[in-house]
């Protein structure tokens, strides 16, 4: 890659988000918002090679979308009145909100607004936050490029004609708010981290990449919120992991079994150092923030043996009380299953049966402490009920070998 | 601007002295905030009369256009900056009539 192609990569990054962001503001729009933005960006692809890049890129691609935009709007004829009327509503707060406004905060809660469904927010989001293209997005989602296009376009569309506000929520609304902003980034995240299906790589860098660098923004511009400082530690910490996570066979590697020395030092400190700040703020952490402190302990221990599973169980516990979901109960038993042994956790495990039946998860840590309890057999049924709900491919060639392993177990040799 | 508010419901006329007591309540303060146009209940789908007299020759068909175990029972018509107000009223305004709403701007 040459320089200006990496400059041009690196300013998109940096410039996408604010480009868009300050042509919806203007233009109240965010299609036209959206296309002015994209034809900037391709006219600095076309240009700046040539002419070279300009001295202020972020201020070059604004004054060249702005262009582009009124350009539109006399093409279609759309100026004054007519084009009063189409805008968005958004308005200017009436009284000083207490949290840094930014049109980019703007744009972010416009696309992860609860009028619009989760799908369609994490698609919008990724588009006009994050800049990727649609068929980027499309392959994401394994969705068609038709359909994710028109899930775009059906969107910003709803936007415009419910009258979905381009502003920050006011301050009572907020936490909400910003709890919905962060969901939409975790999926992003988790989708990355653990692919759902079974037609993509099981681990997708550009997505944990891009999610993280949506939660630094969002950092960047809520300093102070504890939740956002949680997401992006707890992101941190698990990234941090990634090329451990994975065997050079393509099988899932579980984190007992990581080669810690390989984790990534320099995510791991910004991870700490985020956990330690929130733990110095003196508020009751939320999920985010415990989950985080729980991926803290786990980072902390140089060799698995050395890991404070009295402190994991303990923030679980807590964890439970903001979060009563059956997966978090399951989590913690595997984290009692260290400290009391597996029979205690099988004990807790099997009590939610109900909930989490077609959970894989839910039958690999079943298998996983029939295993080790020595119940070779019940074990095995239930590696192949994990087996059979898992759809990532290295989590399946994990659990396959396991299972495997178990057939040649010293417990059945013949 | 202007916001339709349906109520959704499988009856008609059927709101408890409870549910009607807190309506009242309910339509009184957005009055007083000046967020009221207009409210009302209707009659059963069953009362529907479709007319098209598109062709010039009225045709008068009995029933609904659409036929749906859920139909609208009644509706609101509030006024609201945006949808974000609009949410916070019909949030309170499902409280109160204990029913399931469908919020839809005017055009």
């Amino acid at each position: 890659m040459s320089d200006v192609q990496e400059t041009i990569t690196r300013v998109h990054h940096e410039e996408w988000a604010r480009v868009v962001a300050s042509l919806t503001k203007r233009f109240g729009d965010l299609d036209i918002a959206e296309e002015a933005a994209a034809e900037a960006f391709a006219t600095a692809v076309e240009r700046w090679p040539e002419v070279g890049v300009p001295p202020n890129p972020g201020a070059w691609l604004t004054t060249t979308a702005n262009r582009k935009a009124i350009d539109r709007l006399r093409r279609e004829n759309k100026r004054d009145d007519k084009h009063k009327e189409a805008q968005m509503a958004y308005d200017e707060p009436p009284e000083p909100l207490g949290v840094i406004d930014d049109e980019r905060l703007r744009l972010i809660f416009t696309c992860c607004h609860p009028a619009l469904s989760m799908e369609t927010r994490v698609a919008l989001t990724l588009r006009m936050v994050g800049g990727l293209t649609v068929p980027e997005i499309a392959r994401a989602f394994l969705v068609q490029e038709t359909a994710m296009g028109q899930r775009i376009t059906r969107a910003k569309a709803k936007i415009k004609a419910a009258r979905i506000p381009y502003r920050v929520p006011d301050a009572e609304d907020l936490p909400q708010r910003v709890s919905g902003v962060l969901t939409v980034l975790f999926i992003v995240f988790n989708e990355g981290y653990l692919a759902t299906g079974p037609d993509t790589d099981p681990v997708r860098h550009e997505l944990t990449s891009e999610a993280i660098r949506l939660t630094r923004l969002i950092r960047a511009l809520m300093p102070n919120d504890g939740e956002v400082a949680g997401l992006l530690a707890l992101m941190l910490l698990t990234e941090a992991r990634r090329t451990a996570r994975v065997s050079a066979s393509g099988e899932l590697v579980p984190l007992d079994q990581q080669d810690r020395g390989s984790w990534d030092a320099a995510m791991v400190a910004e991870g700490h150092r985020l956990v330690r700040e929130r733990l110095a703020a003196g508020v009751a952490p939320g999920r985010y923030q415990i989950l985080a402190a729980i991926n803290a302990v786990h980072t902390s221990a140089r060799d698995v043996r050395d890991t404070d599973w009295s402190q994991v169980v303990a923030l679980y516990g807590q964890l439970v009380r903001v979060d009563p979901s059956p997966i978090v109960e399951l989590n913690r038993a595997i984290a009692v299953a260290e400290l009391d042994g597996p029979e205690v956790a099988l004990a807790t495990v099997d009590r939610l049966s109900e909930k989490l039946d077609g959970y894989h998860a839910y039958h690999a840590t079943r298998a996983d402490l029939l295993r080790r309890m020595g119940q070779s057999q019940q074990a095995r049924a239930a590696y192949d009920k994990a087996i059979e709900l898992a759809g990532n491919t290295a989590e399946t060639a994990y659990l396959t070998r396991r299972r495997d392993q178990l057939a040649a177990g010293p417990s059945e040799a013949s | 601007m202007q916001f339709l508010v349906s109520v959704l419901d499988d009856k008609t006329n059927s709101a408890t002295p409870e549910e009607m007591t807190a309506i009242t309540a309910f339509n009184e303060r957005i009055i007083a905030d000046g967020n009221w146009v207009f409210a009302g209940g209707l009659a059963a789908p069953s009362a529907a009369t479709v007319v098209d007299n598109r062709g010039g020759d009225a045709i008068f068909t009995d029933g609904p256009y659409l036929e749906s175990k859920e139909y609208v029972a009644g509706l609101w018509i509030m006024e609201a900056a945006d949808l974000d107000a609009a949410r916070e009223l019909v949030t309170e305004a499902s409280k109160a009539c204990n029913r399931r709403l469908e919020v839809r701007p005017f055009l």
